[in-house]
């Protein structure tokens, strides 16, 4: 269908000089898109034209115009020579492609040459007419929504969550592919900037095309990569998670254009979307309504309802389980694996009164009551998707859709996004990954010349017999994936991503995510809003109904909320099954709730729910390692990287382990593991965010043991060291403020006078669950624990334990979005990229030397970037993300991205939150006194309505089962090894804290906060003609609201030059190149009408030199989210309060 | 082992007020390193010469690259390479262009040629001032001169609008440009003891009062040149020492008006026909380029040193120079008031300023 792009040239400024003789320019400029080219007329003598062209008009298809870019070259005309080429602008007209995206593209282009850099400026207007588009077979997918965030886009809410997309699309490298390698510089660059450009565009209208099919309308986390394969061709590839996304209208504006005052901007961010359903009117929830109002009616009502419960028996309990199980997402393993469960309970439940047990039981009874809708639609799904993989049966009727497409798009289950709408996540099974080793050899390319796909469409039609290619790899790293993920008895992956490393014809495959027990609630659109009115007013109901003030109001009305979202701990609770688990692993109840088990440690590659229960603050920890290697060729050397994977990834993961421990932390959040491959050498560099997950047993310390005691030196050595590192976790945790034993105290100490036995209960349970930590020493799990000094890893390790320097004061870091702990931002932020080289000189280096290298390279890089932010202390470094990569056999290239974000040092409004927090833990279990039941009472109203609300039963929760970490090296032929990082669940009761607190301490404080804060920002930059445009990796920025998504912004660039030393050697080269990156990422934004780029990332940052020739060439890939916000203070200008108390509740609810 | 390439490049474009004088001055990044040893950072940000070192290098490349854009300060404001807050903006500028007095005295009234720019290592021997500095310096003069050189419209204001520099730096920039245009000698040694203000201060005069702008503000060249007519007007002055009856008439009147003011009445007495005849041989003199340049040493020989000799304070100066030029206003056959006005007005207050006690 044809669509009409339309570009016209306004002017030039800043243009270099051309003509040496009169030091002037004639300029004019050539307008191309797809084969059709325009030229303005030359604008003679000036470095400053005004062409002020007509209109250029093109009559495309809609195809094209997703796939092409505008391009736009500026020349010099040479009366008697050819034309010189100044530079060239590359237009994504996508974003105009959406009627809710940008309307125009309008403003100053860098001009941008490859060899010269950026030089001087040419003024663009674009804009697009579309004609709608009737045909069912076309093959463009304008109007689909591309986001790069990895969480539901603020200012939308999630209708559905389909799920995973992908597709890949493969090329000859013109770069190798040059006519007699005689490369001349600037056409092969230019040549591919143009060719990733167009498959870029390619492949985000397929995946355009796939997220139509499933009946989405965007794709949320979009990732895309280029793989330079070499003379093997060019592989561009994409994941992304497809949604239905609603735009909240404006009527909702209001509400939350308050609530982003709150105390903590960042959380609120996150989870507004969501919360702004709240006010329910649209409401896409699920069968779970009945159960909806079922819990409600559950829990006001309490007592007579709770005794109902409470008597119930075990018996009863267990035939709901199986109901349960049917419908829920487990699969059929796990089925036949739970049956014993009640069993096993009941047998445990001999030690603690039977009363806990029957207890669980019932709470699940009442959920798979309420589930019976549930069910039937899982029957239906099992019914139409006929045999299609007992395995993936229950995940399918959990997922299912109505069309069989979308069906099998579910063969994989994974989403790309790291945080999720309230309810969304109800567990969290661990990290799972899988690495894959590959040798490349041409990509078999059976249509000549044109770019092609490989994809193969469908994947259960994939047979081995087919020609290798890109997608079978994956495809196999995928199921592999899902496997893993099944081990650990979840049915999802969440933080999935995907990623390769690249040196001469080896090619690392990697994949990781965290397994996952989604809940339905997104993944089903009927629409039940009645019932979830419902809900709210017997929710209100209930509010007026209780008897305590103020403080109590707030926890009644975030618990209005709670069918929306997931209490503190739930994500925590083991989803696997107890007696099955796929590694050994410690578990303990929960330390929140004391219903559920949870493992001792956690490893997830998400970002840290936002609901979650975290102690003190959180920070940046690294493992990194580096390992020699032999130089080999083809199949040998993948052999060798083979079998170096799993041992890299073990250490890796040991020296996470205990850095974390060090830290006196329990969870890892953000995990990304980084192995890069080079000639003679592998690193492994793996970060992540450790917290203190309140709901998880405290960490044991690190004990060393030696192994030839006999020797008094050798014993005075080791004591030296322990004490060192007992020092260092004491600090560590006055650092971090983390504190537990209070609020282990608390939560014993509470007044729980009725259930006698229960509290006893937990008590012992919290004391054997201190009791674990030391148990682990003489247990299995020695590795985390005991450090053997004799061994000279374990010698490597206690070094890099203590080499590990603390941040200076007032800088925190971490890798994930929000830093817990940490809620007063300021709207100071800089983002920034910092890359390093180093060579190698030593070429016989140990693999200890190496690490030490690495080590301190990373170490320094650090305290460098500490040193330049120095000024915006009090500061967090967020979303602290590392590349490292072997450009060369001597070197090593480490890149940083981050955002570094002040904060109010005024931590009145945390102890505020502390306070608050207390205040309403007492009165909670005051209140709870009063009821017969309180702890079921209060896990109900908690988590399980939610859960269940879902649609989703409590499927793991109940399960008290589990142990800890481990790692799986099962799996390595080439494919190399997969480790499976476990984690942990936990369930929730006592402490629904995390969400009262917030919504309490949202009325306490935002006002007059929020009005600091636009003070703050207000300083304005009047004066500028350019529009100041901001960048983060983040999916917000703090004090400010998100108005509109304007596209995604997805640029490749190459800079080339022939005259190093002269443009400031390697470091001068490319400073300016990344200068230059970032001034056109802005002027696009800018362009489009954007003040700010959020989720901005920097995929691919390739460096090579030759210093001998005076040359040197890179790329950069960068990604993001152009997007326009308003201040709040701007907002909060227009009449703040909304009226109607739902919407009251709902912004109290966002607060959160 | 060692660092092959380090760069840090923020969205916003971070520096640091201290490092960019460091680099304004010439240092070198050892150099700059060790001064910010000395300084203390270190110790307040718990970093190492490393991080400094590294921290360093990178903000001087920084500056480098921003040089291109300092160079023409209106291009910074709309440049997308760097994205500086526009108060930083100003600052940047500001101190790029700010200059050291010593380093300016040196090359006052000397053409701003490359001959020049060659004898800048003497200039920096002489004041201890880096010579990348003096370049830098010397380079900002020129390219001031150059471009508002053909600029209508009133110089001050050019400056400011060209380079946007506050309006300070802005005159001292013209009394650059003015002194360089009209080549005044001030490097004599007789001139020695004045220092850059007090010759921005006479530039700022005579730009005010004897450029064609004094008159018409539209004219090419209007603040740079001195007004011709004027020039030629003040041959006419002469009249004032050639004439017996007037030269006397002159004396007594001044003389009747000092009597008991002044400790130096003596000394004034006696001296009254030579000063007299100093003054107005300058002004009648100014037609020529020569003299122009000599107009300060003249000042001095003429005028300066024969009161010095004798004693007279800068009162005494005052208060000679009001009736001196008050006086001729009296004498009846003296029909030139206007340019003796605008003539002494200048005269006066350059005198007051250069006379140093």
């Amino acid at each position: 269908m044809p669509g009409k792009l339309k570009a016209k040239i306004v002017a030039g400024r800043h243009l270099p000089v051309m003509d040496r003789a009169s030091d002037l320019t004639d300029a004019f400029v050539e307008v191309k898109f797809g084969n059709t080219t325009f030229k303005t007329d030359v604008y003679p003598k000036s470095l400053n034209p005004q062409w002020n062209s007509e209109w250029f008009k093109f009559e495309v298809d809609d195809e094209d115009l997703q796939d092409e870019p505008l391009q736009i070259t500026v020349l010099d005309h040479d009366t008697y020579s050819a034309n010189d080429a100044i530079g060239k602008v590359y237009i994504d007209i996508d974003p105009l492609l959406s009627s809710e995206a940008a309307t125009v593209i309008s403003g100053w282009f860098p001009i941008y040459d490859t060899i010269h850099g950026i030089r001087g400026e040419i003024n663009v207007l674009v804009k697009v007419e579309l004609f709608n588009d009737l045909n069912r077979f076309r093959q463009s997918s304008c109007g689909v929504k591309f986001f790069c965030t990895t969480s539901i886009p603020r200012c939308y809410r999630a209708v559905m969550v389909h799920g995973f997309v992908e597709e890949l699309v493969v090329n000859e490298d013109p770069e190798y592919q040059w006519i007699d390698r005689i490369r001349t510089p600037r056409a092969s660059n230019e040549a591919r900037q143009r060719l990733i450009s167009l498959m870029s565009g390619e492949l985000q209208r397929k995946i355009g095309l796939k997220v139509l099919e499933m009946g989405g309308n965007a794709v949320v986390g979009y990732l895309q990569c280029f793989d330079l394969e070499g003379e093997s061709g060019l592989v561009v590839r994409a994941i992304g998670t497809a949604c239905t996304l609603d735009k909240l209208s404006n009527t909702y504006t209001p509400a939350t254009a308050i609530n982003p005052c709150n105390s903590s901007p960042s959380k609120d961010i996150k989870e507004a979307g969501f919360g702004e359903e709240a006010p329910g009117v649209p409401l896409s929830s699920g069968p779970p309504t009945p159960l909806r109002a079922q819990t409600f009616s559950s829990f006001s009502p309490s007592k007579s309802y709770s005794r109902q419960s409470s008597s119930s028996d075990t018996e009863l309990s267990l035939t709901p389980k199986t109901a349960r199980i049917c419908l829920s997402p487990s699969s059929p393993t796990l089925q036949s694996k739970s049956s014993p469960i009640p069993t096993t309970k009941a047998l445990r439940s001999t030690t603690p009164p039977p009363l806990h047990v029957s207890q669980s039981d019932t709470a699940m009874l009442r959920k798979s009551v309420s589930f019976s809708e549930d069910l039937l639609l899982a029957a239906s799904g099992m019914g139409s998707g006929g045999s299609a993989g007992k395995e993936a049966g229950p995940l399918k009727a959990l997922l299912r859709q109505q069309t069989q497409t979308a069906l099998e798009q579910r063969e994989f289950p994974f989403f790309t996004l790291t945080s999720f709408p309230p309810g969304f996540l109800l567990h969290v099974g661990g990290v799972v990954s899988a690495r894959s080793v590959k040798l490349l050899d041409r990509i078999h390319n059976p249509a000549l010349g044109n770019t092609r796909s490989y994809k193969l469409l469908d994947w259960n039609s994939f047979t081995a017999d087919e020609p290798e290619t890109r997608d079978a790899w994956w495809e196999e790293i995928r199921q592999e994936i899902k496997s893993h993920a099944k081990a650990l008895g979840c049915h999802a992956v969440v933080g999935y991503s995907e990623s390769t490393s690249i040196c001469e014809e080896v090619c690392i495959l990697s994949a990781s995510g965290t397994a996952a027990i989604l809940s339905s609630r997104f993944m089903q659109d009927s629409a039940l809003d009645t019932e979830h009115r419902l809900s709210r007013q017997q929710a209100s109901v209930f509010t007026s109904g209780a008897e305590k003030g103020e403080g109590d109001m707030g926890s009644t009305a975030s618990l209005g909320f709670e069918d929306l979202m997931s209490p503190g701990c739930a994500f925590c609770h083991i989803p696997y099954d107890e007696l099955n688990m796929p590694f050994p692993a410690q578990l303990t109840y929960c330390h929140c709730c004391r219903r559920y088990k949870v493992p001792d440690v956690l490893f997830t590659t998400i970002d840290l729910p936002t609901e979650a229960n975290v102690t003190g603050k959180g920070c940046l920890i690294q493992a990194r390692l580096c390992r020699t290697k032999k130089k080999a060729q083809g199949e040998g050397n993948a052999t060798a990287i083979s079998n170096l994977l799993p041992f890299l990834e073990y250490e890796l993961h040991t020296q996470l382990m205990n850095k974390l421990k060090l830290r006196s932390m329990n969870a890892l959040f953000g995990l990304r593991i980084q192995i890069s491959v080079g000639e003679n050498m592998l690193l492994g560099l793996a970060s992540a965010t450790g917290v203190y997950l309140t709901a998880l047993p405290s960490p044991g310390g690190i004990q060393i043991a030696g192994k030839t005691p006999s020797d008094i030196t050798y014993e005075q050595h080791i004591s030296n060291m322990q004490k060192k590192i007992n020092d260092t976790i004491a600090k560590n945790k006055e650092l971090y403020e983390i504190n537990p034993p209070d609020l282990v105290e608390e939560v014993i100490g509470s007044p729980i006078p009725e259930p006698r036995q229960r509290s006893r209960l937990f008590r012992s349970h919290s004391e054997s669950s201190d009791e674990v930590s030391e148990l682990d020493l003489s247990h299995g799990k020695k590795d985390a624990f005991v450090l053997e000094i004799d061994d000279t890893d374990a010698v490597e390790d206690i070094h890099s334990l203590l080499t590990d320097a603390p941040t200076p004061p007032g800088f925190y870091s971490c890798n994930t979005e929000i830093m817990p702990g940490i809620y007063n931002w300021t709207s100071a932020l800089q983002m920034f990229t910092s890359v390093r080289v180093f060579r190698l000189s030593n070429v016989n280096l140990t693999n200890q030397g190496l690490n030490k290298v690495f080590n301190d390279l990373c170490e320094n890089l650090l305290k460098s970037l500490y040193f330049k932010l120095r000024s915006m202390v009090p500061c967090c470094l967020c979303h602290v993300n590392f590349t490292v990569a072997v450009p060369e056999d001597e070197l090593i290239q480490v890149a940083v991205t981050a955002v570094a974000m002040s904060f109010d040092k005024d931590q009145t409004q945390e102890n505020g939150r502390q306070s608050i927090d207390k205040n309403l833990m007492k009165a909670i279990t005051e209140n709870e006194d009063q009821l017969q039941f309180p702890l079921e009472l209060s896990a109900e109203s908690s988590s399980n309505p939610l859960n269940s609300a879902k649609g989703l039963s409590e499927v793991s929760g109940p399960l008290p089962s589990a142990r800890a970490p481990s790692v799986d090296y099962s799996s390595f032929t080439d494919r190399c090894s997969s480790w499976i990082e476990q984690l942990r669940l936990k369930a929730h009761t006592i402490r629904c804290g995390s969400i009262k607190t917030m919504s309490s301490l949202e009325k306490a404080s935002p006002l007059p906060e929020g009005r600091s804060r636009s003070l703050r920002s207000n300083r304005s930059y009047a004066g500028s003609s350019v529009t100041v445009v901001k960048m983060t990796p983040l999916s917000f920025i703090p004090g400010t609201k998100i108005i509109k998504y304007l596209g995604i912004i997805n640029m490749f660039f190459i800079r080339e030059t022939t005259s190093l030393r002269e443009e400031g050697g390697v470091s001068g080269f490319l400073h300016s190149f990344i200068a230059e990156v970032f001034a056109m990422v802005r002027a696009h934004v800018a362009a489009l009408g954007g003040n700010a780029v959020v989720s901005y990332n920097m995929k691919e940052c390739v460096f090579m030199e030759n210093p001998n020739k005076n040359q040197a060439q890179c790329l950069i890939n960068v990604s993001g989210d152009a997007v326009i916000f308003v201040r709040e203070s701007e907002l909060e200008a227009t009449p703040p309060q909304p009226h109607s108390a739902s919407a009251q509740t709902s912004s109290s609810g966002e607060g959160t | 082992m060692s660092v092959e390439l380090d760069v840090f490049v923020g969205n916003t474009t971070i520096m640091d007020k201290e490092v960019y004088q460091l680099w304004l001055n010439g240092y070198t990044v050892n150099d700059a390193v060790k001064v910010r040893i000395e300084g203390g950072v270190m110790e307040e940000c718990e970093a190492s010469a490393e991080v400094l070192l590294s921290d360093t290098m990178d903000q001087f490349r920084t500056f480098q690259m921003c040089e291109r854009l300092l160079q023409n300060p209106a291009k910074l404001a709309n440049q997308l390479l760097f994205q500086i807050p526009p108060d930083r903006q100003a600052m940047l500028i500001e101190r790029y262009y700010a200059f050291d007095d010593d380093v300016v005295r040196e090359v006052l009234g000397k053409k701003l040629s490359k001959g020049t720019k060659k004898d800048l290592d003497d200039v920096s021997a002489k004041t201890g001032i880096t010579l990348k500095s003096c370049r830098r310096q010397f380079d900002n003069f020129k390219r001031v001169f150059k471009v508002v050189e053909e600029l209508k419209g009133p110089l001050v204001e050019n400056i400011k609008q060209h380079f946007l520099l506050p309006d300070q730096l802005a005159r001292d920039y013209a009394a650059i440009v003015f002194f360089a245009n009209n080549r005044f000698e001030t490097g004599k040694k007789k001139l020695q003891y004045l220092t850059f203000q007090d010759f921005a201060f006479c530039a700022g005069q005579l730009i005010n009062n004897w450029t064609v702008g004094a008159v018409d503000n539209m004219v090419e060249d209007m603040d740079v040149d001195l007004d011709k007519e004027f020039l030629q007007d003040l041959k006419d002055l002469k009249i004032l020492i050639t004439d017996k009856d007037l030269l006397d008439q002159h004396k007594s009147l001044v003389c009747v008006a000092l009597r008991g003011k002044t400790k130096v009445f003596n000394e004034m007495e006696a001296n009254f026909k030579n000063l007299s005849r100093g003054l107005v041989n300058i002004a009648a003199k100014l037609t020529n380029t020569k003299d122009v340049r000599d107009f300060f040493i003249d000042l001095v020989e003429k005028f300066i040193e024969p009161c010095k000799s004798d004693k007279w304070t800068a009162t005494d100066v005052n208060l000679y120079l009001t009736h001196y030029t008050n006086s001729a206003h009296i004498l009846d056959t003296f029909k030139h008031q206007n340019v003796w006005t605008r003539y002494m007005g200048v005269i006066k207050s350059c005198i007051l300023r250069m006379y140093h006690e």
